[in-house]
């Protein structure tokens, strides 16, 4: 992938690849692409050169609404939930483009997440930054995605929190058969739990190998895992 | 004290008629993000297709009234079409100069098509109902009970509407946030259409109940404008339940002030809690959460 915002190409050529069932990572220093990557695959960088495709079919510089048509998930960083909607209603809203009965998905993020049954009447913009980081995850699951993009799930979080947060993008993963392609701060806990991970710099590949022995490697433990 | 309660029910007109232009001016400031100051100018607009229904071809007024203003949302997708929608992703100033132009547009077309003159829909005086209170009474004309019925109606259709249908959710969610509301799926452009739809049908009934009211002009709505905007910004604007406070706030602070003031200055009042409330409450009184 090529491209970036108003003719500066922040990605030169990054190279990602997530088998079903995988959870990848990819991790780096600030500015190196990282969230730009993730969002020129959901359509909201324009690509200059190269390919996006999804089970078998191009969906380069396609619109959103029509990428989480065909099965993508994706949470943002930040500003990732309708304050004033309820908790509910945040979840209605992810199956917007739905015209089937999605109760049962709405039952499987409860599952989930239990406090968020508890809380399906409260306004999202009330909820604490761990309830409202899991109210997204909720939001995007409620089209069932075969791959789920999630940018930094972990940021600005409690630590407590954060190993909540790691636990339950496990499970979504082994439990409802998501792949998944973060891009995580927290590298080296993200990196123990993912198969495979990517070391991007300066909109590049720089490594990629498994989780394990990007944690074992040792120059990227000195350079991006912080020795 | 029957002095005072009838300048309530001249206020409680007023707001009706304020409430049905604010909801649609907060709606488009929260979905598209501009300020829409051709607003009045379609108030203006559905108040003579009504003339034409009712004069012409002889229908009856409340039958007029949703004909009128669905007519009038026509127009309104098609300026969206031809101007608004090219200019979606500039600034929201350039779409505030556009509506500008787009009310210097409707303005003149009223104009040409109907003549600068004062019309009415029905000729003559209507009686009012007399109600005997104290030492005085209070007189409502029937029209003003239309008037206050017609916006409780309509108000209360938007909040079931904006509630519990799906795209009444999905507009609620663009207004807090339209790039999460791409990302999510909704489909983004489907909900302005909706927008222009509602805030265009309820202003143009809005501008009909102005003409009932009192008589039409073509700058009926243009004169509108200014309370009407008074009273969004004083509902926190872009946001459609401050809207109704703030439109019936305004037409009774309007119509009560003339106990105190010189009638004439009327206008005034909305002008004064405009600038009263961007200077000290910026976001509206009503926006009481702040995210």
């Amino acid at each position: 992938m090529t491209g970036g915002y108003g003719g500066v190409d922040i990605l030169q050529g990054v190279d990602l690849v997530v088998e079903p069932g995988e959870i990848v990572v990819i991790i780096g220093p600030n500015g190196a692409g990282k969230s730009t990557a993730m969002k020129a695959i959901f359509g909201l960088v324009h690509l200059r050169e190269g390919h996006v495709t999804f089970d078998g079919a191009e969906i380069t510089n396609l619109q959103p609404n029509k990428i989480v048509e065909r099965g993508v998930g994706f949470v943002p960083q930040s500003d990732n939930v309708f304050p004033s909607l309820t908790v509910a209603e945040n979840l209605d809203m992810g199956a917007f483009t739905r015209r089937d009965d999605f109760e049962p998905a709405r039952q499987k993020v409860y599952e989930l997440f239990p406090i968020l049954r508890e809380r399906s009447r409260q306004l999202a913009g009330q909820l604490s930054g761990g309830q409202r980081q899991m109210v997204a995850m909720g939001r995007a699951l409620m089209l069932e995605p075969k791959l789920l993009l999630l940018d930094e799930p972990t940021a600005g979080l409690a630590p407590a929190v954060i190993d909540d947060m790691f636990a339950s993008i496990r499970e979504v993963n082994r439990e409802l058969g998501v792949s998944i392609l973060m891009v995580e701060q927290n590298a080296k806990q993200a990196l123990r739990m993912a198969h495979r991970g990517y070391v991007l710099a300066a909109g590049r590949n720089r490594y990629d190998d498994t989780g394990e022995n990007l944690l074992a490697n040792r120059e990227v433990a000195e350079m991006f895992l912080g020795g | 004290m029957a002095e005072l309660l009838q300048l309530v029910v001249f206020g409680l007109v007023l707001g009706s008629i304020l409430t049905l232009g604010a909801i649609g001016l907060s709606l488009t400031y929260g979905i598209l993000k501009f300020a829409h100051f051709a607003h009045g100018d379609f108030m203006t607009l559905g108040a003579y297709f009504a003339l034409s229904l009712v004069a012409m071809a002889h229908l009856p007024i409340l039958l007029s009234i949703p004909i009128a203003a669905l007519a009038t949302i026509l127009v309104a997708l098609v300026a969206d079409r031809l101007i608004y929608r090219r200019l979606r992703r500039t600034r929201p100033v350039i779409l505030l100069i556009a509506s500008v132009g787009v009310a210097l547009i409707l303005r003149s077309a009223v104009q040409i098509i109907w003549g600068p003159n004062v019309q009415v829909y029905s000729p003559g005086i209507q009686l009012p109902y007399v109600i005997p209170f104290g030492d005085g009474a209070i007189r409502i004309k029937p029209d003003h009970l239309i008037i206050m019925g017609g916006a409780l109606i309509l108000v209360s259709a938007l909040h079931v509407f904006l509630q519990y249908t799906r795209v009444g959710k999905a507009m609620r969610a663009m207004s807090d946030n339209p790039d999460l509301a791409r990302v999510t799926g909704i489909d983004t452009e489907k909900i302005v259409l909706w927008t222009w739809g509602i805030g265009i049908f309820l202003a143009a009934v809005g501008g009909i109940f102005a003409g009932m009211d009192a008589q039409l002009h073509p700058v009926v709505g243009w004169r509108l404008l200014l309370p009407v905007f008074a009273a969004a910004i004083l509902g926190g604007i872009g946001r459609p339940y401050g809207a109704i406070a703030g439109g019936m706030t305004i037409g009774l602070a309007q119509e009560l002030s003339t106990l105190v003031i010189d009638p004439s200055y009327k206008p005034a009042v909305s002008f004064a809690i405009m600038v009263l409330v961007l200077i000290f409450r910026p976001r509206g009184i009503f926006a009481g959460r702040s995210t």
